[in-house]
């Protein structure tokens, strides 16, 4: 995973509200093995379907900052919806509420999710609507979005953070404790099941 | 202290809990299908990496299956190659796999509960999200992405926050024809389709004891819908029951054990939940949803909403966008919107309680002619046992398909999809945009508005079909 610092990028308003893992990438573009590539799906139905979507107007074609509305990334459990979005030109995702395994997802593929109050997230489509060359700087460091001379300060777990701006990834830490993992082992009922084939 | 259900089966899994870092937690039962594991594998192989508990992982094809001509190869080079994937690295990881034509193939969250996998106070992951069905059993299941494929592949643990907790009671009983899917569309209608972020829900009260096991699987499934990390009821004598004498189901002394330890898993009185529903399941009639997630829903007697009746802003948007996309007029009743397709199955309402209910309702009836209807048996097994009670015959006969084993029509993976434009009734889980296939419209409904739908052509509750 690379790691996350700060990232200074144009934005786009994606004004919808539960904007669900199926609309970021629809599940035939899910058969791919490989884990890039993955841009051809990105918001497909919608870039096809409505010339006026917001990532066909070319003000907003290099935009690697989305502003998204409530309830962003709900449904299914695809990390191959991160991955599209990465693959897309993205780093950031801001939205007032995220899906817990979308946002989980985020943390392990390098895509920063930034909660900000919706209030803040008006404000921000209002700007990048007036001036979408407006640059924004989400920076990880500071927990802050800047944009004009806005400062919009934001909340994310400490040790989540930590693991993106040192871009860790979580077996390797996990690794680190084994002797944790089979103390934990030795103790599990015996009658637990197994997959081994049946009787 | 008194603690949740959800908490106890948390606790008993950590393996190591420091501040300032997410838990530890063990996974007991790992489920692996072809769509989200093979960039797992290809990470565990790029660090050299291997599996470490094969035998505690499980594999199967489900999401890519045709339901015709399963025994022949898969005709779509991509989805094939995809499934070509999963063999080759169930085999050089020495994991067990379900594969097309095998007797206990079927769509992962149905075969975990056939087989006995799934079992109360366990921890169980798959790279789905429907994973939460499992939590039926009083099992804490949830659904993860492909980075954490790799790594319970890899450590059997995953770091993880423990999750606040939701209570969702509902009491009453249910009224004919209404059902454990009108039950969970009426709760995410109300809460919202993420108004469970970062909760786990257990669902209790007197209309859920009452539940079969089956049923208890279709409300756990859609907890996903409201946004939940986990959906679970406190295992009973009715868990107990289905379980006993299954092919992975413990035995003799080991039985009794579980039993013992299984029947601690009860939220203690005096725990305290973070939040709080209340339904009363007598009022509820069945519910169908108008609009494109699974929180826009109605009971079947109301009318196609107008946006301009929502307060919120957001919600008037979306209400808008759904209606523009379904093509509905807001005062259109419910029952007047008319169907092409009925879809039956997924691991939401596949398995063979839900058969049983659509195969009763359509005995001796013919479907709409102007109506295609498809039955898709959650799995192998599910079909095998339809066929023995003579289901199958009672779907062909009253003019439907009938499938092979998988997830089907429910995300189109395969070739069963709707055409642009296309309008169903699915008893599947998701009505969101394209999910059924590009420009497809989902009306999500229970087995038997699905079978009395099919009947009329038109959204149907079943006890509309008396007299007619």
């Amino acid at each position: 995973m690379d790691a996350f610092t700060t990232h200074t990028g144009t934005a786009a308003p994606l004004r919808r509200s539960a904007v669900d893992t199926d609309q970021i990438i629809p599940a035939e573009y899910l058969k791919r093995i490989t884990r890039t590539g993955f841009e051809d799906g990105l918001f497909i139905a919608w870039r096809t379907n409505e010339p006026d979507f917001v990532l066909n107007q070319p003000q907003y074609a290099d935009a690697s900052i989305l502003v998204a509305g409530p309830d962003f990334g709900t449904g299914s459990s695809r990390e191959h919806a991160n991955w599209a979005l990465l693959d897309g030109g993205f780093r950031v995702v801001i939205s007032s509420r995220f899906a817990d395994i979308f946002r989980n997802n985020s943390t392990k593929s390098g895509l920063l999710t930034v909660v900000l109050p919706q209030a803040e997230v008006e404000k921000l489509w209002t700007a990048i609507e007036a001036d979408p060359t407006t640059p924004v700087t989400v920076d990880l460091q500071a927990k802050a979005v800047s944009y004009g001379d806005t400062v919009v300060p934001f909340e994310i777990d400490d040790y989540v953070r930590w693991r993106l701006l040192e871009g860790l990834d979580d077996v390797g830490l996990t690794e680190r404790h084994l002797d944790d993992i089979e103390a934990y082992e030795a103790k599990r009922p015996s009658w637990l099941p197994t997959a081994l084939p049946a009787r | 202290m008194p603690k949740t259900l959800a908490e106890k089966v948390y606790e008993a899994h950590v393996v190591r809990s420091t501040a300032g870092e997410p838990d530890l937690l063990y996974i007991d039962l790992h489920l692996v299908h072809e769509v989200t594991s093979p960039q797992a594998f290809d990470g565990l192989r790029a660090a050299g990496r291997t599996v470490r508990h094969p035998e505690l992982t499980m594999a199967t094809e489900d999401h890519n299956v045709p339901t015709l001509d399963i025994l022949k190869p898969i005709a779509d080079p991509i989805s094939r190659a995809q499934v070509d994937a999963l063999r080759r690295n169930a085999k050089e990881f020495g994991i067990r796999l379900a594969p097309m034509g095998d007797r206990d193939q079927g769509i992962v969250h149905v075969i975990g509960p056939q087989l006995g996998l799934t079992q109360p106070g366990m921890t169980i992951v798959c790279g789905d999200s429907h994973t939460s069905t499992h939590g039926a059993f009083g099992a804490l299941a949830f659904g993860i992405g492909t980075s954490e494929v790799e790594h319970v592949l890899a450590t059997q643990t995953l770091p993880q926050y423990k999750p606040k907790q939701m209570s969702v009671t509902v009491d009453g009983e249910l009224a004919p024809g209404v059902s454990a899917k009108d039950i969970i569309l009426a709760v995410i209608a109300q809460i919202g389709t993420n108004g469970a972020a970062g909760h786990v829900i257990e669902y209790r009260g007197s209309a859920i004891e009452a539940l079969s096991m089956e049923a208890r699987m279709t409300i756990c499934n859609m907890s996903i819908e409201a946004g939940a990390k986990a959906g679970l009821i406190a295992p009973d004598r009715t868990t107990f029951d289905f379980l006993q004498g299954r092919p992975h189901a413990p035995q003799g002394a080991d039985w009794d054990a579980a039993v013992e330890y299984w029947s601690t898993l009860r939220t203690d009185e005096g725990a305290v939940f973070d939040a709080e529903v209340v339904l009363d399941a007598s009022t509820l009639t069945p519910f169908v949803t108008w609009g494109t997630n699974p929180g826009q829903g109605l009971p079947i007697d109301g009318v196609v909403p107008d946006p301009a009746d929502f307060a919120d802003e957001g919600e008037r948007r979306a209400a808008e966008q759904a209606l523009a996309y379904m093509g509905l007029t807001a005062g259109t009743p419910l029952r007047e919107i008319e169907v092409d397709t009925v879809f039956l199955g997924s691991c939401t309402n596949g398995r063979i309680e839900d058969l049983r209910v659509a195969a009763d309702l359509l005995r001796g009836r013919k479907i709409d002619p102007s109506t295609r209807m498809l039955v898709v048996p959650g799995s192998v097994g599910v079909k095998a046992q339809a066929e023995a009670e003579g289901l199958d015959k009672v779907f062909l006969e009253a003019g439907a398909e009938w499938r092979g084993a998988g997830c089907s029509m429910c995300l189109g993976m395969n070739p069963d999809q709707l055409k642009p434009g296309e309008r169903s009734a699915s008893t599947s889980n998701r009505n969101f945009q394209g999910r059924q296939g590009k420009g497809g419209r989902t009306h999500l409904v229970s087995p038997s508005v699905a079978a009395a739908t099919a009947l009329t052509g038109k959204l149907t509750a079943p006890a509309d079909l008396i007299g007619a």
